[in-house]
């Protein structure tokens, strides 16, 4: 099978800001490179400032690596140009993690899930419309808060919508950075939920950023583990948790809260 | 032994802009035992921030104490006049805020953050408050307290931020601290970090704490007792071990088991689906009858749309609100 997506070498450095001061920041990306296929999960974890989030913005085009391959459907996005990129754009979206301040709140729930399709500009305002309704019907939203603002939700449920949001464009790849972080346990539980029951009806394929190891071991067929932004280790996830080679994994592993550990453990600082 | 702390029937209300009140508390009782950390878990709507901050009279402007007492070194704190609060807000009883990056002034360096916070309260000379700030650093930075003194918040990564802030909490040696999701926004390794630094402070100090979080498996091991709350009212309040390891409340019951379970303990990786507590978390604890968790509770019975439950002794230490274990 072909890969969906197969990244290459990536490297992101930015740019130092102050005047005349030519040493060179650190990778945020040092040479990344991952496959993923057609309907699994990658989850991609690390501490903060591992560079997941750098990442996640170069996959969905929206920072231009300095050097590597993105391919996508075998075609190379950081080389192709403006045209090919923007076919390839709407089928790659991206869910962040605070739905809270990723939704219009001055917009209604229906101008929010219209937006991607008006950019489009190929759909008629009677397609939209059920385009909506079906949108909505997917995530398990009640189509009667289509008028209502995202303020009036909840949070899972405007998890829901940013998701719904993402759907629009019928995307072969989501990319969630750490999509789940900001909700309680129990919301987190329903919107995990949602997103295995999208991936079996659609057939989606997942980039799953999160430094929670636990859901990513739920979630996961793949899971690579990022330190200072570099991979470290990646693999099947079972055989990552079970036997985790390299110390960042240990170190995430050991820091995964649980409910049934006995006793807390001696911490140093 | 006697509550530094004791809590007593408190209920609070925000006015909307409409002028509707909407509670948030109704009736949440218990006492802070001295050097103990009680841990109190609830979701978003469960009213655990409320309160946090009734219990110091910190709510904004819309909101309103109807009823209850907070008795704290004898005085009721709910009764006290402005000038005596002044006095144990940030020297007897502390607070500590989630945003670690935003509870800080961004162009002053931390040290002085710290030393401002002790001349708020104290007048002792200069040197006498230098000493006393490189002092309280040093309990949260034994390594490097005079270069982090020096640093500004940008320069900090956040779990040392949050390491300011406690020494901000800490500095005039409080006897209860109360932290408001205080790890929400760090990574899990430092999160780790950051709970290791309160258990030793615990020790040390001898402080009592109210722990707020919405994640069960942080209190593990942490904790000294557990408080759910559920719609603004208690629904489970025992030893962490029992709560954590045998939850009584169904709400409780549900909420650990929504958790992905922990992969090495079981026989092959556990997969696709999560139980999940029915229905949305209440948004308000709307005055309602009977028990409100009853339209998410997989255990409910007909007497539940009733009454409100009352609060069962399960044990001299572990209480339980549900109508299931009344007599």
């Amino acid at each position: 099978m072909q890969p969906l997506l197969k990244v290459e070498n990536l490297v992101k450095r930015y740019a130092r800001r102050g005047l005349g001061d030519a040493r060179e920041e650190p990778a945020a990306l040092d040479g990344v490179s991952f496959t993923i296929f057609p309907g699994t999960t990658l989850a991609v974890v690390g501490e903060s400032g591992s560079g997941k989030s750098t990442l996640a913005s170069c996959l969905a085009c929206l920072e231009s690596p300095t050097a590597g391959n993105i391919w996508y459907e075998g075609k190379d996005l950081v080389k192709c140009g403006e045209r090919a990129r923007r076919q390839a754009r709407p089928q790659i979206q991206l869910i962040f993690q605070d739905p809270a301040s990723s939704l219009n709140s001055r917009w209604s729930v229906f101008e929010i899930l219209i937006e991607p399709l008006i950019l489009q500009g190929k759909y008629t305002s009677e397609e939209m419309k059920q385009r909506a309704n079906s949108l909505l019907e997917r995530v398990g939203l009640a189509p009667d808060i289509v008028e209502r603002p995202p303020t009036e939700l909840s949070g899972g449920q405007r998890q829901r919508l940013a998701i719904a949001r993402a759907l629009a464009l019928e995307p072969k790849l989501l990319i969630l950075d750490e999509a789940l972080s900001a909700l309680d346990c129990s919301v987190q539980a329903q919107i995990a939920n949602l997103l295995v029951e999208l991936q079996s009806s659609l057939g989606m394929t997942y980039l799953f950023i999160t430094h929670d190891l636990a859901m990513a071991a739920h979630l996961a067929d793949q899971i690579a583990v990022m330190n200072r932004g570099r991979i470290v280790e990646q693999g099947p996830a079972d055989h990552i948790l079970r036997q985790p080679k390299h110390e960042t994994t240990r170190r995430l592993l050991a820091a995964v809260p649980r409910i049934a550990r006995a006793a807390f453990p001696a911490v140093e600082y | 032994m006697a509550s530094v702390l004791e809590i007593q029937d408190l209920h609070v209300s925000y006015r909307s802009r409409s002028g509707m009140l909407h509670p948030a508390l109704a009736g949440v009782s218990f006492g802070l035992l001295p050097g103990e950390i009680l841990g109190v878990l609830g979701e978003s709507g469960s009213g655990k921030s409320t309160l946090a901050v009734s219990l110091v009279r910190l709510l904004p402007g819309n909101g309103n104490i109807t009823r209850g007492a907070v008795h704290f070194e004898g005085k009721d704190l709910l009764q006290a006049k402005p000038e005596e609060l002044e006095q144990i807000r940030g020297r007897r009883i502390s607070l500590i805020f989630q945003e670690p990056s935003l509870a800080l002034h961004p162009t002053m360096r931390s040290g002085e953050q710290v030393r401002q916070v002790l001349a708020a309260h104290s007048a002792p000379g200069k040197s006498a408050l230098s000493e006393r700030t490189r002092q309280v650093l040093a309990e949260v930075f034994p390594e490097d307290a005079d270069r982090i003194a020096r640093s500004y918040p940008h320069q900090l990564s956040g779990g040392q931020r949050q390491r300011v802030l406690i020494a901000q909490a800490i500095a005039c040696g409080p006897s209860v601290v109360i932290a408001d999701e205080p790890t929400a926004s760090l990574d899990p390794a430092t999160q780790m970090e950051i709970l290791g630094v309160f258990r030793t402070l615990k020790e040390r100090l001898g402080l009592a704490m109210i722990f707020i979080t919405h994640n069960p498996a942080l209190l593990s091991g942490f904790a000294d007792r557990v408080l759910v709350l559920y719609g603004g009212r208690v629904a489970e309040l025992g030893p962490a071990a029992k709560v954590l390891a045998s939850p009584r409340h169904p709400y409780t019951k549900a909420l650990f088991a929504s958790i992905p379970a922990v992969f090495e303990e079981s026989g092959s990786v556990p997969r696709k689906r999560l139980a999940v507590i029915p229905g949305d978390s209440p948004i308000s604890c709307l005055p309602r009858r009977g028990c409100c968790f009853e339209p998410r509770c997989t255990e409910r019975m007909e007497i539940c749309r009733e009454r409100e439950p009352e609060l069962v002794n399960l044990s001299a230490s572990h209480t339980v609100s549900c109508i299931k274990y009344e007599n």
